[in-house]
Order: C-alpha cells, then sequence, then structure tokens
C-alpha cells in the first residue's frame, strides 16, 4: 500500500513561505510526476514526503497514518537522488544491501532480495564492483535497486535522469516506467522536463511558486490546461500564446493555439508572416514564424519535407476547435 | 597520455631539482654514516681514528636506549591515537552550523601557531606546575594533593603537551575531509534507516580514511623527531624516564660531545624511522590509492 496524503502542508525557509498551503493526494500504485520550472518547490515537496526537511505547518498521512513528525527511516519510502549518492567504498551488493543491514535484516533474506533485484535491474555481473567502476546508467540502476530491496510503500525520485545523456536518458525513461508496471508500487518522480512527465506519469502535478497550478493525467493536462502558465508548460514545441486584437476577436486577453494545430500554406491562410528558422527533426519540421503582427515568433509543426525557406512568406491556419483562451487572469474560459 | 618526447622533455626539466634535493639529503646522510664509524670526540682532540661498528654496539648497549626507544614509539602512538580520534570528535563539532562558526574555529587553530618551546612552557609553568600551575590549583580547590604533572608522569605530559599542539593539525585536515562529503550520501543513509552510530561507521569514516592516512603519514614524521618540548619540560627526566631517541642522541653528540656515538644515533634513528614508515605505509597506504 502507498497512499500519500498531503493535507495544508506549507514550508518556510525562515522568512520565505516555498510552499503556500497545499493538498494532495496520492493514489496507491499511481505514477505522479511533479513537474515545473526551477525553484518552484517541487524538490522540496518531495523531501518534504521523504522526511528529510520538517514541515512548517500542516500534516503528511501515508497510508492514512499521521508521518509527520516520523524521522525519514520509518516512513517506509526509498528515495532516489539526483546524483545517485551511491556510497563509493562500498560494492555494489554492499550498497543494495546497506537498507536491509541497517534493518538488520538475515543474510539469506537479504543474498535472496539482492539476487532478485539485480536480475530485475540487470546488474547480476557487476555486483563486486564499485560504484567508480560503473557507467552513469548503470549507477542510476544501482541507485533504483537499493530502493526496490527495501519494498517500500512508494519510491521517490529526484531528477534521477538529469545526469544522464539523452540516449540513455530515453532508455532509462522506459526501464523506470517498465519498472512501475512490474512493481505496481506508488512512484513520485520530479523533474524539470516536460517530455519526461508527459511520457512517464499516471498522473502530473505542475508547480509554480509553491503552488498546485494543476492536477491531471497528461493528455488531460494538454487538452484542458486550466491556466496560461500550465498552457505554455505542457506540449513541445511551447503553445502559441497571441495577446491584443486577434484574442479579442475571440472574447478572450489571450488566445494559444498548439504549433500542431495550425495548417501551413503558401498562397493564402488567416495569418501571413515570414520563415525565420526551421527545425529539420526528419519527421516533422518546426518553422518559426515572425512578423505576423500577433506575437513576437509563431512556431509550426509541419511535415518534414516541407519546402519553404528561411524568408518565404507563409500563411498560417488554426484549427478553430483547438484554440484556447484565456482571460485577464490567466485562467481558462 | 604523454608522448614518449614529452616525457622526455618533463624527465630533463625536473632533473636539476631533483638533483639539489638529492645531494641535499645525501651528503648529510653520507658525512653522518661516515662520522658514525669514527672516534670522534671534540673533548679528546687530534687522531680520529676508524672504529667500524663500535659506536654502534656503544649505542646499543647504552641502559638508556631501549627506554628511549620505547618512549619514541609511545609518545609517536600515543599523540596519534589522541590527535586523529580527538580531532574527528572536533571536526565534527565544527562542522554543525553554529553562532561565531568563525570565531572558534580560528580559536581552535590557533595552538598550532604557538611555538614549541613557547606552548611547553605555558603547559609547564602555568598548568601542570604544581605550586602556581591551574591543575595544581584546582586540585587544592577540591582539597586533593596537587599532581607532580612532570615528575610524576613525565611521557604522559609530554604527549598532552603534544597532542595539544598537533590536534588542530588533524582537526583541520579532517573537517575539510567532512565538509566534502556530499549530503545527499548522508540522506540516502538516513533514508536508508543508518542512525548516527551507522552513519558514522559506515558513510563518515570510510570517507575519512584518507585523510586520516595523510594525518597519521605526516604526523609520524614530526613526531619521531620531537626535541624543543622536551627540552624546555622534563630535560629527559627524571632520570631517563622522557628521554626518545632525538633526545637521547642530543644527550651523547652535544652534552658529551661525542660527535661519532650521537651520528650513530643518528643513523639508528632514521632506520627506525623509516621501519617506522614501512609498517604504516603497508597498514594504510591502502587508503592512498585513488
Amino acid at each position: 500500500m502507498g497512499t500519500i496524503t498531503l493535507d495544508k502542508v506549507t514550508k518556510s525557509f525562515g522568512a520565505v513561505q516555498v510552499i503556500p498551503p497545499l493538498d494532495l493526494t496520492i493514489g496507491d500504485g499511481e505514477f505522479v510526476v511533479f513537474v515545473g520550472p526551477s525553484g518552484c518547490g517541487k524538490s522540496t515537496l518531495l523531501r518534504l514526503i521523504a522526511g528529510l526537511e520538517d514541515v512548517t505547518s500542516g500534516e503528511i498521512r501515508i497510508d492514512g497514518r499521521n508521518a509527520t513528525e516520523t524521522p525519514p527511516a520509518k516512513r517506509g519510502l526509498a528515495m532516489v537522488f539526483q546524483s545517485y549518492a551511491l556510497y563509493p567504498h562500498m560494492s555494489v551488493r554492499k550498497n543494495i544491501a546497506f537498507p536491509l543491514r541497517m534493518a538488520g535484516m538475515d543474510k539469506a533474506e537479504q543474498d535472496r532480495r539482492i539476487e532478485a533485484a539485480a536480475k530485475v535491474l540487470n546488474l547480476s555481473d557487476y555486483l563486486d564492483r564499485r560504484p567508480g567502476q560503473l557507467s552513469g546508467g548503470q549507477r542510476q540502476r544501482v541507485a533504483i535497486g537499493r530502493a526496490i530491496v527495501r519494498e517500500p510503500a512508494a519510491f521517490l525520485f529526484d531528477e534521477p535522469l538529469s545526469n544522464l545523456d539523452a540516449a540513455l536518458r530515453v532508455n532509462m525513461r522506459l526501464e523506470i516506467s517498465e519498472l512501475h508496471n512490474t512493481l505496481e508500487t506508488t512512484m513520485i518522480y520530479v523533474t524539470h522536463d516536460q517530455v519526461e512527465a508527459m511520457t512517464m506519469a499516471d498522473k502530473i502535478v505542475v508547480l509554480r511558486a509553491g503552488n498546485i497550478e494543476q492536477v491531471g493525467s497528461p493528455l488531460e493536462l494538454y487538452r484542458n490546461p486550466r491556466n496560461v502558465f500550465v498552457a505554455g508548460f505542457i506540449g513541445s514545441p511551447k503553445m502559441n500564446l497571441i495577446d491584443g486584437a486577434e484574442a479579442a476577436k475571440h472574447d478572450a486577453k489571450t488566445i494559444g493555439v498548439r504549433p500542431e494545430h495550425m495548417s501551413i500554406s503558401t498562397t493564402d491562410g488567416q495569418w501571413r508572416g515570414v520563415v525565420g528558422v526551421s527545425e529539420h527533426l526528419g519527421s516533422d519540421t518546426f518553422l518559426h514564424v515572425h512578423d505576423t503582427g500577433l506575437a513576437d515568433t509563431l512556431t509550426v509543426r509541419c511535415d518534414g519535407e516541407i519546402g519553404v525557406h528561411h524568408g518565404d512568406a507563409v500563411y498560417l491556419t488554426p484549427q478553430p476547435d483547438k484554440i484556447h483562451r484565456f482571460d485577464e487572469a490567466g485562467l481558462r474560459l | 597520455m604523454a608522448t614518449q618526447h614529452s616525457r622526455a622533455a618533463a624527465r630533463l626539466m625536473i632533473s636539476p631539482a631533483v638533483i639539489l634535493l638529492l645531494l641535499w639529503m645525501i651528503v648529510p646522510l653520507t658525512l653522518t654514516l661516515y662520522f658514525s664509524t669514527l672516534r670522534y670526540n671534540l673533548l679528546m682532540p687530534g687522531a680520529n681514528p676508524f672504529v667500524g661498528f663500535e659506536n654502534y654496539s656503544y649505542f646499543f648497549t647504552d641502559p638508556a636506549f631501549t627506554t628511549a626507544l620505547l618512549n619514541t614509539l609511545l609518545l609517536v602512538g600515543g599523540v596519534l591515537v589522541i590527535t586523529v580520534c580527538g580531532g574527528i570528535a572536533l571536526a565534527l563539532l565544527l562542522d554543525q552550523e553554529m553562532w561565531g562558526q568563525g570565531i572558534v574555529r580560528l580559536l581552535v587553530i590557533a595552538p598550532f601557531f604557538v611555538m614549541p618551546t613557547v606552548s611547553a612552557l605555558v603547559w609547564k609553568n602555568m598548568f601542570m606546575d604544581p605550586v602556581n600551575g591551574l591543575f595544581g590549583y584546582l586540585a587544592r580547590a577540591f582539597g586533593a594533593q596537587p599532581f607532580e604533572w612532570l615528575t610524576a608522569a613525565p611521557l604522559l605530559s609530554i604527549i598532552f603537551i603534544v597532542s595539544w599542539q598537533w590536534l588542530p593539525f588533524a582537526t583541520l585536515i579532517l573537517l575539510t575531509a567532512i565538509q566534502s562529503l556530499s549530503s545527499e550520501q548522508l540522506e540516502a543513509a538516513e533514508m536508508d534507516g543508518a542512525r548516527f552510530g551507522s552513519k558514522f561507521l559506515w558513510i563518515i569514516l570510510p570517507h575519512l580514511a584518507r585523510a586520516i592516512t595523510v594525518v597519521i603519514l605526516i604526523q609520524t614524521i614530526f613526531l619521531l623527531s620531537i626535541f624543543a618540548e622536551i627540552l624546555v619540560t622534563t630535560g629527559g627526566g627524571p632520570g631517563v624516564a622522557s628521554t626518545n631517541l632525538t633526545y637521547l642522541v642530543y644527550i651523547q653528540s652535544l652534552l658529551q660531545f661525542d660527535v661519532g656515538l650521537g651520528s650513530a644515533g643518528g643513523v639508528v634513528a632514521i632506520i627506525l624511522a623509516n621501519i617506522v614508515a614501512i609498517f604504516l605505509m603497508r597498514m594504510i597506504g591502502k587508503n592512498l590509492d585513488a
């Protein structure tokens, strides 16, 4: 079981309140991703749940029991750190065994769990090596192994992939998702990368300055962002936000159109502009269109083989049913 | 990877320094070896005949030799134990956030800047003296007989004085080592259920292993040749109770004007230092491998 409830939790460092009162419920077996720009308090929130920071007020409940004052080791949670935090002087086996040894588990049971974890994580051949002799991805797996063997109520991941190179990151993303499917344990994952959030999460929590901006499944957030911030943060490339007269036509302060929800033509369309940089990904091309009179730059996704060049005039047409409208306060209309 | 060419150039360029260092070491060593084989007493001028190992046999059969050897080892070992254990404890304390951190750190490091003779005299006259010393005063305040440190426990007193001087060095090195331990590792250990004792034993101490090795090796080099503290406090006495090898060499070569015997003692001290060094490197040298 791993249900975690935050009830009016706040956190202040001195006079600075980094987390204003916050309520959140994380269901058993859910994969929840905290996402937000750096400094939004997502890591602090994770550390509050882990017990590495004391809450200033409010209550944290794990499986219904009040765990606000419980020391980290007694909360039954396991954490994977950004730097992996492996113990450099111990072999992989001893690293993974450390939490079990601290719990005073008998040797045979320890070995059984280590072997099982090593098998799941493809570490069986590396058990007698030191962390210094492993690659980044292998170290990451050792850190996960050390978390798995405890059979925790929930896993906490603090930006675990940010030290890996791009290809490995995609791989580990899949492995962690796969692991979640196998273990069916609650996982809380902190990242600033909205792609990680979209691809891995059952439920995304978007944070800004300690406030929860929106909670929902990836597609919910993509389809119905609650405000301008979430609209701009979720989705890649970013949603185009347009103010002024064009927005007023739709009775809104701001309208938003995603790059993939615009069609492009060289002959006619609703908005005229000049092509700037084009980013060719092979399957798609992202065009940055300037001089539309609507916004500084509009990004549009089009076919990979589109034959327009820097300086060409193009016409953009938004799909009318995919236009997001926001009011003065930035909230969705 | 250096190419063959750059390696040769590097050797050529460091050679003046290496040669200078070698001469610096070899010349006095050879002279000492040479003098140690002569009958050479400044009180008896004249011929200094070659006598082979005679000086050595005198030195080894000197009744003070065994005591001095033992005292040397006790002094080094005692100071090492106190400074390493105390240094770790102080480093752990100083690593905590506290008010007046800068001043406290400065004060802790201060003893290292006091000259050995001065600090030994301060201890001798202001602390350990049974009449004027602070310890004697405290003892009398509780109605007890003042303990005569320098006569009743001369070697122990010197160990305390030297430890006081070297504790800041150990603390400083170990403090920097503790500060380089990543806080995430400690947090991970905390999540893994390690209490303070286990965290210290399994995370902090292994992390400090290399720094402790450095402290032990450097201190051993200096502690084998402790001299000033003995000269100004006990003068090696009572009897030879606080005489170490360095002090014995001093007695023989300068108080008895016997250059030959003093040189032989010096050579024995060098050999002892090397034996200690070999044992130390065997025991703890592997910590220095990255």
